[in-house]
């Protein structure tokens, strides 16, 4: 899977990430007509979530478009999941978890810690797109607590002491490198 | 592999795989052969544990070894803190934190030469000796693994070894032998209750389905696990999904459904793909589809997954998600077991409710219902996290006590300090003060003391945390989650927030404990769906038990655990510093300046008050004010 977050999804629609997508909804049999169509609709913007880093307007109308349902039934549907985001993430996705167990061992100071390092808040990407910080609930890896995903790598017990090594790698590696990491 | 198409030829694939088990269940103990099991679950996982299978392989291989000793990953063993972890067969020697490049100690003292690796064996934190066996760590002694009976027995990719482990048995005999009545009686009689939260009967749901009539019904396994903290569920897809299948499909012949799904949470990729190997190979084997084992019974399941929305748990909400709608809740009645799925009877239940539910067939009603306490049956398993030595899942008869659960399976708080209290329920539930801990715990008695079972998230807090500042980060969370279809849930729970808040950071008043009461009853009292009625609990509980802990925040201003930032900081004493730079070089944010043998200062504006200063001073110069 590319993910080029940074240009955006090219318009014409047989650039290879929207080949992709219509491969994936091809495999599902819509039929206009079919009222329950939609039962896989959040599948569908995971799918393309995955594809293309993020949920762009033009991702989105061709969404709907292939389910015969408004852009803004899409836009609504998108706008109430938090795993859902339109606008694009960093390459290095830094993920705290601020779950109760996480929490209770210190996870706020780790996230305090991320974002003076990066001189980012949660939320955001830093300038040159690079990094990016969320937090998130829970990843069910409550006895390493406190825990910190890096593009779906666990990092256990992580101390706030902790974070500036984590990173160092993620800093000196160059773009290619960083590629091979998020398929990891 | 070979289609299964009768209830004979499911026994004679039995009798067939049931030796892929000997050495692990002890049946045959042959001297040479070992099987090494690897945790392969979410936490083992992150550690590197699918390259210690493959250290060992490697090693086997190299010592001509293949068909004696075995290494195969299986499901979560419930100890994660303590992870990888990796147990010896038929030996039961339980080795913790493992590292890839301890396999080759591993092999050859143990394989090879027959010794045990001291050094990574447990250690018993209060007596301090190494546990030569499984059966000596205490954290297991006082479980009873019914749930959790195959995680960390059975490689969860084989569906091989769930069929030896008596798997599809249940199914067999409830689908060839039982009218889906008597399933329903059964299930009743086994006193089998909801484990997802609100504990309600299992074989009552399913009787309310069975009732109405309709062409088309639905079974849905409520896999969201929404409660931050908890991950039972988790473990037991990632360890042994074909027994949650199971589960379904005798569900779906009782109700007489055809289709399940599966709403798995998206945070927890390694579950869903144990599933879908699990679904694959069940269909491979004609276990799972049209006709199955010839009795004309037809099922199948699918999966779907969540999108990160806490109130998708709640199955009216979850119903939505499934449909491609927003996950709003919608008022009940009708509950889902009239009107459901595309407005069709559906039944929702959760994933350690399903798994409970084939050992129900296998050992029978009667011996479930002579487990745990009146009114509730069978066991739990709680997440026991926080500030407790062992970390990790535990499964127990209803009616264990916290206290057995902490001292006794969880080994005791953490680094010495003193127990403050356990939170239930996670976001719905209650914090429960040290004077319940011999409370025999049940749905009831929970409830009773102001908490809940919910899905048996259990976070135990000692002397180190604030009971305010908790109650406060739960009610963040709700904030975050409410869906804001109702105005008490969405208005109501942003100003408890905002006052909870204010004593956090020393601006809180007497008036506005009165006002959280206040709120709190008419939230409760006027929300739509579960999410709303219960948000206050843990405001509620901690307002009862721990009123102190509130008054000292807004009379004195103090926190008295340490934790509320903007009521405390770090100082340096001139006086004792004699600037041996420790700190500073320890300080994650580079706050604190000096050069050598000069007095150090911290800057306040950049403390982010993570305390790392005063734990290296060996001088006692760093002060907590
Ligand atoms: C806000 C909210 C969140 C919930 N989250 C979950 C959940 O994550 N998992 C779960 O099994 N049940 C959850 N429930 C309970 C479900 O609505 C439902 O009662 C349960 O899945 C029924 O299954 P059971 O009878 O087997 O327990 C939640 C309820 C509410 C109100
Ligand atoms: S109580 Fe809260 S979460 Fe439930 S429906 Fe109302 S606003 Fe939504
Ligand atoms: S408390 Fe932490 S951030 Fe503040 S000065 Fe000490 S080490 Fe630095
Ligand atoms: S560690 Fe203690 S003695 Fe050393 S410089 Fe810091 S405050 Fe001074
Ligand atoms: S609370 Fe962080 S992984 Fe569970």
């Amino acid at each position: 899977m590319t993910y080029t977050p940074n240009h955006s999804p090219c318009v014409e629609q047989n650039h290879p990430q929207f080949k992709e997508l219509d491969q994936y909804i091809e495999s599902l049999h819509l039929s206009p007509d079919d009222p329950r169509r939609k039962d896989t609709l959040i599948m569908t913007l995971h799918r393309a979530q995955e594809i293309f880093g993020y949920l762009p307007e033009i991702v989105q109308l061709h969404i709907a478009k292939k389910y015969s349902i408004s852009h803004a039934e899409v836009s609504g549907v998108i706008s109430f999941y938090n795993f859902f985001t339109t606008t694009p993430k960093g390459k290095i996705q830094v993920n705290v978890c601020l779950g109760t167990a996480c929490y209770v061992n210190g996870a706020n100071k780790v996230l305090q810690e991320f974002e003076q390092v990066l001189g980012i808040k949660s939320g955001q990407v830093t300038a040159d797109g690079k990094f990016s910080i969320e937090s998130l609930r829970c990843v069910g890896a409550c006895g390493l607590a406190p825990v910190v995903t890096i593009n779906h790598k666990v990092y256990g017990k992580v101390k706030p002491g902790d974070v500036r090594e984590i990173l160092e790698k993620f800093f000196i590696e160059e773009d290619k490198d960083v590629k091979e990491v998020s398929h990891a | 592999m070979p289609e299964i198409q009768t209830s004979e030829q499911l026994a004679s694939a039995y009798e067939q795989y049931k030796q892929l088990l000997s050495t692990r269940l002890g049946t045959v103990v042959d001297d040479n052969t070992r099987m090494i099991l690897v945790c392969g679950g979410t936490g083992c996982h992150a550690s590197e544990s699918e390259k210690i299978v493959e250290n060992f392989q490697a090693l086997i291989k190299k010592n001509g070894l293949e068909g004696k000793v075995f290494c195969s990953i299986s499901g979560c063993f419930g100890f994660c803190e303590k992870g990888p972890i990796v147990k010896v067969f038929p030996d039961n020697v339980f080795y913790v934190q493992v590292k890839p490049e301890d396999a080759s100690e591993i092999f050859e003292q143990h394989m090879l030469n027959g010794h045990k690796v001291k050094r990574l064996l447990y250690e018993d934190p209060i007596l301090k000796e190494k546990m030569e066996t499984a059966e000596d760590i205490s954290f297991y002694k006082l479980q009873q693994r019914i749930a959790l009976r195959n995680c960390g027995l059975i490689n969860p990719e084989k569906i091989e070894e769930y069929i030896a482990s008596g798997g599809y048995q249940s199914l067999a005999k409830v689908i060839t032998q039982m009218s889906p009545q008597q399933v329903i009686e059964e299930m009743i009689a086994s006193g089998l209750r909801g484990r997802g939260g609100a504990g309600f009967s299992t074989g009552k749901k399913w009787e309310f389905a069975s009732k109405y009539a309709s062409e088309e019904k639905f079974v849905i396994c409520n896999a969201d696990e929404g409660d931050p903290g908890a991950f039972m569920d988790r473990s037991i897809m990632e360890g042994d999904s074909h027994s949650v299948i199971e589960g379904m499909m005798i569900a779906g012949y009782a109700i007489g459904a055809q289709q399940g799904y599966v709403y798995i949470r998206a945070e927890y990729p390694l579950a869903v793909k144990r599933l879908e190997i699990a679904i694959r190979q069940a269909r491979a084997m004609g276990l799972l589809g049209k006709n199955i084992l010839g009795t004309g019974f037809n099922f199948d399941i699918a999966i779907r997954l969540g999108a990160g929305a806490f109130v998708c748990g709640e199955e009216t909400a979850l119903i939505h998600s499934l449909q491609g709608l927003r996950g709003e809740p919608a008022t009940k009645p009708p509950f889902p077991a009239e009107s459901g799925l595309w407005a069709k009877p559906t039944i929702v239940n959760n994933v350690e409710t399903l798994a409970n539910v084939p050992v129900i067939f296998q050992r029978g009603a009667e011996w479930f219902n002579s487990i745990g306490t009146k009114t509730s049956k069978g066991t739990k398993v709680f997440a026991l996290a926080g500030k407790v030595n062992n970390v990790g899942l535990v499964e127990v008869p209803m009616g264990t006590t916290l206290r057995e659960i902490i001292y006794d399976i969880g080994g005791g708080i953490k680094d010495g300090a003193e127990f403050k209290a356990a939170q239930t329920g996670g976001p719905s539930g209650g914090c429960i003060p040290r004077q319940y801990l011999d409370t025999p715990i049940d749905y009831e008695s929970l409830q009773s003391i102001g908490s809940m079972m919910g899905s048996g998230g259990m976070i135990i807090m000692s002397d180190h945390d604030c009971m305010v500042n908790i109650a406060r980060f739960y009610m963040e969370f709700i904030v975050e989650e409410s869906c804001g279809r109702c105005v008490p849930c969405r208005i109501g729970n942003k100003r408890m927030l905002e006052i909870l808040t204010n004593i956090t950071e020393g601006r809180g008043t007497e008036e506005d404990l009165d006002e959280l009461r206040s709120l709190s009853e008419t939230i409760i009292d006027t929300s739509l769906c579960g999410l709303g009625q219960t948000a206050p609990n843990p405001v509620l509980s901690t307002l009862k038990y721990f009123f102190d802990e509130y008054e000292a925040h807004v009379k004195e201003k103090r926190c008295p655990a340490g934790v509320c930032q903007k009521l405390m900081h770090y100082k340096i004493l001139p006086e004792k510093c004699i600037g041996c730079t420790s700190c500073a070089r320890g300080c994650p944010v580079n706050c604190i300046s000096g050069t050598v043998k000069q007095v150090h200062a911290i800057d306040q504006s950049k403390c982010i008050k993570c305390g790392a200063c005063m734990t290296r001073c060996k001088f006692g110069a760093v002060v907590r004010e």
